[in-house]
């Protein structure tokens, strides 16, 4: 790890200033899970630190208005355990308590985890740097295609990068229709989140739609009564404390016995949090039975494709969501 | 490392004293370009960049000059003399470094030293002592909850934050909540029972 300096901002402005004074190099830090861990590897190599940790009131969680809001500062812990988030958006709440483990939910942020890098083994590899990655290193190749492949996305892979996007929370958010808030040296803009990550195509290293110098500041969802027909299911290698081989979030208004609306988004299967419109539609006015969550499942991941390693990614996502949808819709446990 | 400050942490023990004062002497004998940068009258056993850090640390005010790049779990090994806390992966993956920042549990290895400027730190050197130990330590003897024993600190101070946390109520919310925690030995069953056996303890105290 090469030398770098490190400074606290106390707001907003303040990291942005100190973000354009610190020149080449520079980056922000918040809770520091993937960051460090990754200068630990090589992989990022940041000149100067400017820890966005504690930035006046960037931690409030707001639950009152017409969206809940979410500060970029907030920990994943203390989301994960607010009484109304776990009550009305399991969602939500379910995305982040299956994240990581309590230690790191203490530490990383909510704003932080939305730009959390995949976890594939080939970009990992950095300090070494025996494989080739196109996210590390643009235009060196991408190891993962043909290589050890049982974690690689199946949904989304380009010819250039088939990593998976790590996240849990991301997906909810994206099946909740989230928004992101950004501040940068040129003011603040809101972006959908289904506009903020971004396909690996020909630039697997151009991941999210964010500028050198701007700052995730705050999460808004829009409020819904889908949110309380909603679920997380993570499927791993273990019990607990893994990334997901499969995942779905799933949430449903119903009128009556019949879908009025789903949101659907997938994790573990695809290079970004997957929206899965096909699935929606084909639970629109239906009632919830294991024979629609199924179909809905495989429409899911009618497009995917897999590599040597990771075929059964498709069936196991597939089930997955059925699973998810028969959850939200209140026919199993 | 010359300043009052400094040495108010190394009172705890006169093991700890005899520890630092070995890394304090070691420092003389670094690299002559280590020793370029740091000042002529100020030796610092640091190599790169440094942040100034003023911390409280198992009830004892604290404060150095820290590498930019350093864990906490490298200041509170190789500065502090606090081995409690141990290095296991390195990466956050495995727990063996968990300490609390202001009452929380944290990864020791993946927290820059430099964020624990104005907070306080709590080891597992800082929970109990030989004569009197915490509820934790002793269920976790009571309970044969160790073998190696290298994970054992990093499970006792997870374990602890775990109750006051209110996730051990039932052995599935023990096993969920702890699974930050990885024991190759696999002293599972004794850690959840040992928690089982402190947790009302530790709520009542």
């Amino acid at each position: 790890m090469r030398s770098l300096s490190y400074v606290r901002a106390g707001n907003v402005r303040e990291a942005i200033e100190a973000f354009a004074a610190a020149g080449e190099g520079a980056r922000y830090i918040a809770g520091g899970t993937t960051l460090y861990d990754l200068m630990k590897l090589g992989v990022e190599r940041p000149a100067h630190l400017i820890d966005i940790a504690s930035l006046e009131g960037a931690d409030r969680i707001d639950t009152r208005g017409d969206v809940l809001f979410f500060g970029a500062g907030a920990l994943m812990a203390d989301v994960a355990e607010d009484d109304v988030i776990r009550r009305d958006y399991p969602v939500l709440a379910e995305s982040l308590s299956k994240a990581a483990s309590q230690q790191l939910r203490n530490m990383a942020t909510v704003g932080g985890n939305l730009l959390q890098r995949t976890r594939c083994p080939y970009f990992r590899n950095g300090a070494i740097g025996a494989y080739p990655c196109n996210k590390r290193e643009p235009g060196s190749g991408c190891a993962g295609i043909g290589g050890v492949d049982r974690g690689q996305a199946v949904l989304g892979a380009s010819d250039a990068c088939n990593a998976v996007s790590p996240g849990d929370w991301p997906v909810a958010l994206t099946a909740m229709d989230a928004t992101i808030e950004i501040s940068g040296p040129a003011g603040t803009r809101s972006v959908p989140i289904s506009d903020f990550y971004r396909l690996p195509g020909n630039t697997p290293h151009l991941e999210f739609a964010i500028e050198a110098g701007e700052i995730v500041t705050g999460i808004s969802v829009p409020k819904t009564a889908a949110g309380r027909n909603s679920t997380y299911l993570k499927v791993r290698d273990r019990e607990s404390y893994a990334f997901a081989l499969a995942s779905a979030a799933v949430a449903l208004r119903m009128d009556g016995n019949h879908v009025r609306q789903a949101h659907i988004a997938l994790g573990g299967v695809a290079t970004r949090p997957w929206r899965a419109r096909e699935a929606e539609a084909l639970l629109n006015a239906q009632t919830i039975d294991r024979e629609i969550a199924l179909a809905a499942g495989r429409a899911a991941f009618a497009d995917a494709r897999a590599g040597e390693h990771n075929a059964f990614k498709i069936e196991l996502g597939a089930r997955t969501l059925a699973d998810a949808i028969m959850i939200a819709g209140g026919k199993i446990q | 490392m010359s300043d009052a400050h400094d040495s108010k942490i190394f009172e705890v023990t006169r093991r700890q004293v005899l520890e630092v004062g070995t890394i304090v002497s070691m420092s003389g004998m670094l690299p002559a370009a280590a020793q370029a940068q740091g000042s002529v009258s100020q030796p610092t056993p640091e190599n790169g960049a440094t942040v100034r850090v003023s911390f409280q640390i198992n009830g004892q005010p604290g404060a150095m000059e820290i590498d930019a790049r350093a864990s906490l779990l490298d200041m509170l090994r190789e500065r502090l003399g606090l081995a409690g806390a141990k290095k296991g992966c390195d990466h956050g993956q495995c727990g063996a470094c968990t300490v609390h920042i202001d009452g929380r549990r944290v990864a020791s290895c993946l927290t820059l030293a430099a964020k624990v400027d104005g907070r306080t730190v709590t080891t597992i050197e800082g929970i109990g002592s030989a004569d009197a130990l915490h509820p934790m330590q002793q269920a976790f003897i009571d309970h044969d909850a160790l073998q190696c024993g290298y994970c054992t600190p990093g499970q006792i101070m997870a374990a602890i934050a775990c109750v006051k946390e209110g996730h051990a109520s039932t052995p599935e919310d023990i096993r969920e909540y702890m699974s930050g925690n990885i024991c190759r030995c696999g002293a599972y069953v004794g850690i959840v029972a040992a928690i089982q056996q402190a947790a009302p303890q530790i709520e009542r105290g």
